[in-house]
């Protein structure tokens, strides 16, 4: 039955301390935004709303904690049984990153001390894609928090409720699958009703949803590959390439459909000669499909892809492809006219930082008090 | 393995029967019966300002100083403390108004109160709200959380959130009728459109001052009209004046769904800082895809009824999978 093991390693490493410091340094900050206002500590402004707390927190880190999503559809939904043993490490990321994401809505929200009026049916606007991506990841942190708790219980042994637990955690799942699958695609709806301000490279109107969903399930695939290899070296595991390498493979398909639709759509609609501009957009918009197609290279090939290094690179690629995707549409290439421009001040940048650092400490506070990561088979 | 077959084969026609569905697309809304709104013609400001004054003392925002010029109000462009601002175009040697090339051009900006408004369409927490009789862009600070999506929704860029207050709230013209102000339910009219001693600014319904800007558009350049002042319904005044060479048409007539506050200008409207929009409003299309995927929440539900019963199964064969493990 423990096919998981709590991790033996020390927690006060000198890199844990590290990220400690980066913490802090983040609530010192957020006490400052949350006494002095945003402006005190970032730099957005009329043009540009949204920042760095929006775009990393929620549209690019909510997709890195897509693996647990990602593997549940394959392993509940198209019953691929050998991934299980990643799951469990995937959903713990998956929570922190919806935590860290959710977390991030907070600060960034202007009138917080309002938040409830999402809850009132008679004061939400049902057309709203941010009423609906705000329910969906309020909801779906507890949802994951649902799903983590068997390894909550498996360590107090409480038996009993684990078996209760189990009847109907099928439906949980199911709700876990469905949740990400709607805020996702949401996502990239945002951009539509942004319109003009997106540029013509990324503003695919109708399509908005698909490319979102596709993107989010790419990279919450390379999370997990890139979790898994960083645990490996990190914590001097026997890595689990074999397992890796199936995954690798649902990469390069997802990831040929999400430029074929790319592609497909700027032909239809004639924008294909924005490509070679060479202005930003274009230039943006080519370094994004080379990290595309890298990692779709190395992992068609089996000799490649076998080994542990190239496949940790290509999942790595992969992220960063989709999370430039992300950036690219909502910031790098947003552009709202009239003299507006944006750069992220430091202290905002440090209190993005201090969150993931936060993120990470309970992480590895986290398996080394629960077990979570797969017992490694000698 | 049979099975596994079925359930994949079975999914993929559900994928490709949502992907088929055409996505319901909502037309652009039709302007408030009711409907207010302004005209503003730029060949007839000669950018004295007394709006952007009359506007602040309306609503009770301090005027923006230059150094220690307090004589008028600096503000080059709106804010949580500006709702309403002249900016200037200029061309080389800026030698004549209202001309491209080395001229220059007056520009009003404020809220346009959009006919599909973006900002109402992308709100939450119904914030932000379209009177449904005088087409009104109106907004609510005691429901909202702050999430500034309104202003990513703005074509205009016109909701400005108050970044230097803790507390801070999102700022935009209500055309001069918010609670406590209330002019045109009084049957008034806007600020900016009485204080204007030039009739560039002009109040009244949005029938009556569309009809207006088509008549000048139609009269001949250089010919005398006679231009109303006020409340384009009741003017105050007239003034007459030489007529320009108009743009051959009314900005926000049909932009993006249209707008209660339209514009007129001699030079090209991009020049005065207009977006590229075209007829269909942002706010249609997005609502046409949130519609069609998740009306009555009907498609949602099916999906997690389908999906908790594959999930069920298959969690089953993966538990006893694993017991069978060594």
């Amino acid at each position: 039955m423990n096919h998981h093991a709590v991790l033996n390693r020390p927690l006060l490493t000198p890199p844990f301390l590290v990220l400690g410091a980066f913490g802090l340094t983040a609530i010192v900050l957020l006490f400052v935004r949350f006494f002095m206002g945003m402006g005190a500590v970032t730099n957005l402004n009329g043009g540009y709303p949204w920042g760095i707390w929006v775009v990393y927190d929620i549209v690019v880190g909510t997709a890195f904690a897509c693996g647990g999503y990602a593997l549940a559809v394959t392993v509940y939904v198209f019953n691929n049984g050998r991934y299980h043993p990643l799951v469990r490490t995937a959903l713990l990321t998956s929570l922190l990153g919806y935590a860290l994401g959710a977390a991030g809505a907070f600060i960034d929200m202007g009138r917080y001390w309002n938040f409830y009026n999402m809850f009132l049916p008679w004061q939400v606007n049902t057309h709203a894609v941010m009423l609906e991506v705000g329910l969906c990841v309020f909801l779906y942190v507890m949802v994951l928090a649902i799903e983590f708790l068997p390894t909550v219980l498996e360590k107090f042994k409480a038996e009993a409720l684990q078996q209760k637990l189990s009847r109907v955690l099928f439906f949980f799942i199911a709700l876990g699958i469905l949740l990400p699958t709607m805020h996702q695609s949401s996502l990239g709806s945002f951009l539509i009703a942004m319109g003009w301000k997106i540029h013509p490279l990324w503003q695919t109107m109708e399509l908005q949803p698909l490319l979102a969903i596709l993107s989010a399930f790419i990279m919450g695939f390379a999370a997990v590959i890139f979790e898994a290899s960083v645990g490996a070296v990190g914590f001097k595991r026997q890595p689990e390439t074999p397992m890796l390498v199936g995954l690798g493979r649902i990469i390069v398909g997802l990831s040929i459909a999400f430029l074929v639709v790319r592609f497909v759509t700027l032909l239809m609609t004639g924008k294909l000669g924005l490509i070679f501009a060479f202005d930003l957009g274009s230039i943006m918009f080519l370094l994004e499909t080379a990290m595309f197609i890298y990692p779709v290279v190395i992992l068609s090939s089996p000799t490649q892809r076998a080994k542990g290094k190239r496949l940790f690179y290509a999942a790595l690629c992969t992220m960063l492809a989709g999370a430039l995707y992300r950036f690219d549409a909502f910031i790098i290439t947003f552009n709202p006219g009239a003299g507006y421009s944006y750069f992220p001040a430091l202290p905002e940048i440090l209190i993005t930082i201090g969150m993931v650092a936060i993120e990470v400490m309970a992480y590895l506070f986290i398996v080394t008090q629960f077990p979570v990561l797969a017992r490694e088979e000698h | 393995m049979k099975r596994r077959n079925f359930f994949q084969a079975s999914l993929g026609a559900a994928g490709a029967a949502l992907a088929s569905t055409t996505v319901q697309a909502r037309p652009n809304l039709e302007p408030a019966p009711q409907a207010v709104g302004m005209l503003f013609d730029s060949t007839l400001c000669v950018g004295c300002k007394a709006c952007v004054s009359k506007c602040k003392e309306v609503n009770g925002m301090p005027p923006v100083a230059m150094g220690d010029q307090v004589q008028s109000d600096f503000a080059l462009d709106l804010s949580p403390h500006t709702l309403n601002v002249i900016k200037v175009y200029k061309d080389g040697a800026a030698a004549q108004k209202d001309r491209e090339q080395n001229g220059f051009a007056f520009e009003k900006r404020s809220c346009m109160h959009c006919v599909d408004p973006g900002c109402v369409s992308v709100c939450p927490v119904s914030s932000l709200t379209r009177d449904p009789l005088t087409g009104i862009v109106n907004y609510n600070p005691d429901v909202c959380i702050g999430c500034r999506t309104c202003m990513t929704g703005c074509p205009y860029n016109v909701p400005q959130y108050d970044y230097n207050n803790a507390f801070g709230q999102i700022h935009k013209c209500q055309m001069c009728n918010q609670k406590g102000v209330e002019r045109i339910s009084k049957g008034g009219m806007t600020g900016c459109a009485e204080a204007c001693p030039t009739g560039a600014t002009l109040f009244g319904s949005r029938e009556a001052l569309l009809a207006e800007a088509k008549r000048r558009i139609a009269l001949k350049p250089g010919q005398v009209y006679n231009y109303p002042m006020g409340d384009v319904r009741k003017p105050a005044r007239f003034q007459e004046k030489v007529v320009p060479q108009y743009q051959g048409h009314v900005w926000g007539e049909k932009e993006a769904g249209g707008t209660n506050v339209m514009h007129l200008s001699a030079i090209p409207y991009d020049k005065l800082g207009m977006p590229p929009l075209g007829e269909r409003s942002a706010a249609s299309i997005s609502e046409g895809v949130q519609s069609t995927i998740y009306s009555y929440m009907a498609l949602p539900a099916i999906a997690l009824g389908g999906l908790s019963w594959i999930v069920k199964r298959n969690a089953e064969v993966a538990n006893h999978g694993e017991e069978d493990k060594p």
